[in-house]
Parts: C-alpha cells; sequence; structure tokens
C-alpha cells in the first residue's frame, strides 16, 4: 500500500510545481533529494539579493510608516507615538497643500504637454524614411542629460535680462518676464523644462508601438479605400497605440511626480511656496528641517500616490503582455 | 525589421513639411545645450553684454574649461561619479544575476514569493525611503563616505527583473547540458548564462550608470564633503559658491558633465534606447 501512496504524493508536487517534469520517476527519494539540493541552491544564489532586498527595501518600507507615527526628529534621544497626528498637521498645513497641488497642475502640464508632442514628432519620424536615426537622436538627447546641469543652463536661457527667452521676447516685441521669480510663471516653467526632458522618452515609447502595429491592418484599411495618410492614422494608427499611449501617460506622470532636480537647482520651492513640489518638501522637512516624522509622513502620502498610479500601469500592461 | 509599416512613399510636399516641423522641433529641444556651449565660450563682459551671437567675439574658451577643470573641482566630481557608478553596477550585477538565475532556471520553495517581492521593491519609489536609509547609514556610521553613496542600490529590483526575464528565454538544455558537463551551479550563472544574456547586461549597465551619473537626491543627503560629491551635486555646490558672477565656468563645468553620457549615446544609441525603456525598444 505505501508504494502506490508515495507515487501519488510525488506526483501531486509535481502538478503543483508546474509539471514540467514528464518522465515517470521510478523511486521517489533520489528526485526528492535533487529537489533539496536545487532548492539549496537556489536559496544560496539568491541569498545575498534577499538580504539585501529585506534591508534595503523592506526594513526602510516599513520604517517609513513607522517613524510617520511618532514625532521624532533627528537627533532627539526620545520619540513617543503620535498616531495619526503627522497626516493631520501635514494635510492641515498651507505649505503641504501648496506642495500637492503644484505638483498635481505640474502633472497636469506635464503629462499632455509629452504625450502630444511624444506622438507627434514620433508620428512624423515614421510618415517618412529619411534621417529617422537623426532625428530620433537629437530629441531623445534632453532624456539623457543630467538634469541639474541642464537646469542650470535653463536659468541662463531664462534670466530676465541677459536670458536669450527674453532677448527673443524684446526683440519681436513682446512683454518680458522674470520667469523663474515670478510666483505666476515658476511652475509652468518648470513645467516647460520637465516636457522638454521627457518628450523624447515619449517619442522612443511611441515609435516602439508604432513598429508593433501589424502590416496586414494598414492593407486592409488600404482595401476599404483609406489611402489617405490621415485616414490611415484615424483608424488604424491611432486605435493601435492605445495600451501604449496609457503606458505613457502613467510613466510620465510617475516622473512628473517624481522631480526634485529642477525645483532643487532653480527656485527652491519658491517665490513664496509657488514652486514647491512635494519631493523637495519631502526632502526640506525631512533632511534641513529635520522633522523625520513629518517627512515620513509625506512620504507615505508620495508612496500611495506613485504605488497608485503604478498598479494602473501593471493592471493595463497585464492585459498586452504576460511575463512568462 | 525594416519598421516601414506606416511608411508610404510621401509626396515630395508632404516630405518637405516634414521635415521642416522635426528641424524646428530639433532645433528647439537643443537651445538649452547651443546656448550652455556658447556661454561657456564667451568672457564674463560678453556674457553680461548679452547678444543673440552664439560664437563669442573675444574666445574665452580655454579659460573657461580650465577654471572649470581648477576652481570647480570637476575633475574630482567626475571621478567620484566614476567610482560611485562603478562600485554600485558591480556589486549590482554580482547581487542580482545569480536571484535572477534562481528565479528563471531553478524550482524551489518560496520562488513565487522571491518574485512578489522584487515586483514590490520595483513598486518603491527610492526617494520614500530616504528617511530610514539616511539612518541606517547613520548607524552603520558610514555617512559621508563613497559607501553612503553606493549601499542603498546595492540590489535593484529592475535589474533581476530584467535578468530574469532574459534567462527564461534560454533554453533549459542549455543549462542541462552544463550539469551534465559537471559545472556547478554557480559556474553556470557566470560562465553560460550571463555571456548569452549578454544584451541584457549592456542594457542594464546604461540604465544603472546613468541613472546614478544623474542623480541628486541621494547624494544630497548622503555626502556633504566636496571631495566625495558626485557630478550633478558638484554642479549645484559650485553654482551657489559662485552665485552667478563666473557664468562662462558654470556653464563649462555644466557641459562637461553632460558631455561624456550624450557622447556615449550617439555612438551607441540603439543600445541606451533600450537599456533607458527598460527593454521595451529593440
Amino acid at each position: 500500500m505505501s508504494e502506490p501512496l508515495a507515487h501519488s504524493s510525488v506526483s501531486d508536487k509535481r502538478s503543483r510545481t508546474g509539471g514540467v517534469r514528464t518522465f515517470p520517476s521510478p523511486t521517489a527519494s533520489p528526485a526528492r533529494r535533487r529537489a533539496s539540493t536545487e532548492a539549496l541552491a537556489a536559496w544560496t544564489l539568491a541569498g545575498p539579493a534577499v538580504f539585501f532586498l529585506f534591508v534595503l527595501f523592506f526594513l526602510p518600507g516599513i520604517g517609513v510608516f513607522v517613524i510617520a507615527l511618532t514625532d521624532w526628529q533627528f537627533g532627539a534621544r526620545s520619540l513617543s507615538f503620535v498616531g495619526f497626528a503627522n497626516f493631520g498637521e501635514v494635510f492641515a498645513d498651507a505649505g503641504f497643500r501648496a506642495s500637492l497641488v503644484n505638483t498635481i497642475t505640474y502633472v497636469l502640464i506635464i503629462v499632455p504637454g509629452t504625450v502630444v508632442l511624444g506622438l507627434l514628432i514620433a508620428l512624423l519620424i515614421e510618415s517618412g524614411r529619411s534621417l529617422r536615426a537623426f532625428y530620433r537622436a537629437i530629441h531623445f538627447l534632453p532624456f539623457m542629460a543630467t538634469l541639474t546641469a541642464m537646469a542650470v543652463a535653463w536659468e541662463a536661457l531664462l534670466h530676465p535680462t541677459i536670458g536669450l527667452v527674453n532677448l527673443t521676447l524684446v526683440a519681436i516685441g513682446l512683454p518680458t518676464a522674470n520667469w523663474l521669480g515670478d510666483e505666476n510663471t515658476a511652475l509652468p516653467v518648470l513645467a516647460v523644462i520637465g516636457i522638454w526632458q521627457n518628450l523624447g522618452y515619449a517619442m522612443v515609447l511611441f515609435l516602439a508601438g508604432l513598429k508593433s502595429i501589424p502590416q496586414d491592418l494598414y492593407d486592409a484599411a488600404d482595401v476599404d479605400g483609406a489611402d489617405i495618410w490621415l485616414d490611415r492614422l484615424r483608424t488604424v494608427t491611432l486605435p493601435m497605440l492605445g495600451p501604449v499611449s496609457m503606458f505613457v501617460v502613467i510613466v510620465v506622470a510617475v516622473r512628473a511626480f517624481e522631480s526634485f532636480d529642477t525645483v532643487k537647482v532653480l527656485t527652491q520651492g519658491g517665490p513664496g511656496h509657488a514652486s514647491e513640489a512635494l519631493l523637495y518638501t519631502l526632502y526640506r522637512e525631512s533632511f534641513e528641517y529635520l522633522h523625520a516624522g513629518y517627512g515620513a509622513a509625506i512620504a507615505v502620502v508620495f508612496l500611495a500616490i506613485v504605488v497608485t498610479l503604478t498598479l494602473v500601469q501593471a493592471r493595463v500592461v497585464d492585459r498586452k503582455v504576460h511575463y512568462q | 525589421m525594416s519598421g516601414s509599416n506606416s511608411t508610404v512613399r510621401l509626396a515630395p510636399a508632404a516630405a518637405i513639411l516634414r521635415h521642416t516641423v522635426l528641424l524646428v522641433s530639433g532645433a528647439l529641444v537643443l537651445v538649452p545645450f547651443v546656448w550652455m556651449v556658447s556661454l561657456s565660450l564667451k568672457p564674463p563682459g560678453e556674457i553680461f553684454r548679452a547678444s543673440f551671437s552664439f560664437w563669442p567675439a573675444e574666445f574665452h574658451g580655454v579659460e573657461n574649461y580650465t577654471n572649470a577643470l581648477t576652481e570647480a573641482p570637476l575633475p574630482r566630481y567626475m571621478a567620484n561619479g566614476l567610482i560611485v557608478c562603478a562600485l554600485i553596477l558591480v556589486l549590482q550585477i554580482l547581487i542580482c544575476v545569480p536571484c535572477a538565475y534562481a528565479l528563471a532556471k531553478l524550482r524551489f520553495p518560496g520562488r513565487d514569493l522571491l518574485f512578489g517581492m522584487v515586483l514590490v521593491g520595483l513598486l518603491l519609489p527610492h526617494q520614500v525611503l530616504s528617511l530610514p536609509l539616511f539612518i541606517l547609514g547613520y548607524q552603520l556610521g558610514i555617512l559621508n563616505t563613497y559607501a553612503a553613496l553606493v549601499f542603498p542600490y546595492v540590489v535593484s529590483p529592475f535589474g533581476i527583473f530584467l535578468f530574469r526575464q532574459f534567462f527564461k528565454t534560454i533554453p533549459d538544455d542549455v543549462v542541462h547540458a552544463a550539469r551534465l558537463d559537471g559545472l556547478s551551479e554557480l559556474a553556470i550563472v557566470w560562465k553560460i548564462m550571463l555571456p548569452i544574456a549578454l544584451p541584457a547586461l549592456i542594457a542594464f549597465s546604461i540604465f544603472s550608470v546613468v541613472g546614478h551619473w544623474n542623480d541628486l537626491f541621494w547624494p544630497l543627503i548622503a555626502v556633504r564633503d566636496q571631495s566625495l560629491m558626485p557630478p550633478p551635486l558638484g554642479i549645484m555646490a559650485f553654482k551657489n559658491e559662485e552665485a552667478g558672477s563666473d557664468y562662462g565656468t558654470l556653464m563649462a563645468a555644466s557641459t562637461l558633465v553632460v558631455a561624456p553620457l550624450l557622447i556615449a549615446f550617439l555612438a551607441a544609441q540603439k543600445w541606451f534606447l533600450e537599456g533607458m525603456t527598460g527593454g521595451a525598444v529593440k
């Protein structure tokens, strides 16, 4: 009686682990021994990664939630749990609310700007054959360039008296502005820099999307009489780009939420709170004002936003691709 | 793949329109780069006289670039960037590749859980973890050292994910044959799998190096000494120090920081596009 039982338990295990091994194993124990050596090897190989994932991602991830529930300040010897008081304080703070509204405004400018421009440029590049790599490279350059250094270049461009932008406006008789020093223009200008930096990234993703549209669809559209470029665009290209567009929207939105360098280098959130963005507020509260508990609460809010966006993206992508 | 899906031969008028629009948008995109280089060649007087001319009336490039290399300790910043990026990349590969192999090719209890951990790690923006990581660095006594700049990044969930996806495409027979040849699992990882996964290795290396060369957020928190600053932090420190009085030198420094990646990108476009988009572009 014991023989068939042992067999059935082995085959159970096999089917649970995916049932890849199809050969009947005459004896159970060598297979089991092989399985346990394989498990040992696997955990040895994965061990360092597991350790560091734990220490550098999971403990800090839990840590930030715990700190958010305390009134701890850096350097303080004692702390006490204050429940959700930090979150109440965060949302009651006009500075934080300004920062949140700014960041959302910023995202709402960058996302449409980047996606529309990126798509247009990708369509234009793909509509002809010559100089494709050249145009692609030029438009992608800002995405590669160190943003801190380029922010310094942008500051020179936007300089109120000697910047190229105002020189040009004067030359063609338009009013000038103190772009980074005026509370009405600081945030939109940072958003324009964000679009400038990310549009090449959107373009490249759209180019990949365009390449994956099957030629048959265009042939079918031709048969249906869609011989004008615009018709093909409307009936085939744009509908087929739907999933890619969704992906681009989310990725760019996450990048926009995470923008920090331009704020830090160009405006420090000012004038007033006019260009304060979430990550900058998080940095300043945590590391300049040393309000650890308060900073951690901002981090949790920030995490909630980014994770929500990423999960939406994962759902969209999952419908298209399966990781196997 | 010629990628000529949507390509019809354009009418001459349409072709001209295409080139015109792309040249204009391309030129606009390049303006900040051009202005930066232009200012880096001008003497202070000319910068503040404010003219449209790209080329300086009096060439001051040698002075500006010399200043950038001596006054702002730019070689130091660049060396720091190089050291930090190299350390991060080597450690990431050493730690992530074996784990990716285990996830892709070995069967063991807890595999799905581990992969789930990797996906959760992929989800966490690193800035959110900065407070606890700062405390950890403090406890370890490594703040304001190279180690502080490197340690948060020694494991990359994205790296594990990318290599796992690539290893999955390698037939199991390759692994079985290597085992029959008497190779250990560790030898299979380094001698068989990694060489086959060279495209993934290149893409990941570019992704990693570009990200860490350009990063400002964590270095700002982790180091204070000028002698440890990577390029973005160095540029910022120099800008604050000079308070806008030495534009030419600041622009020269910025140009030198941006140049290596841009030149590498132009030389190996295809690899960079693949690396920077997480393999979405082939």
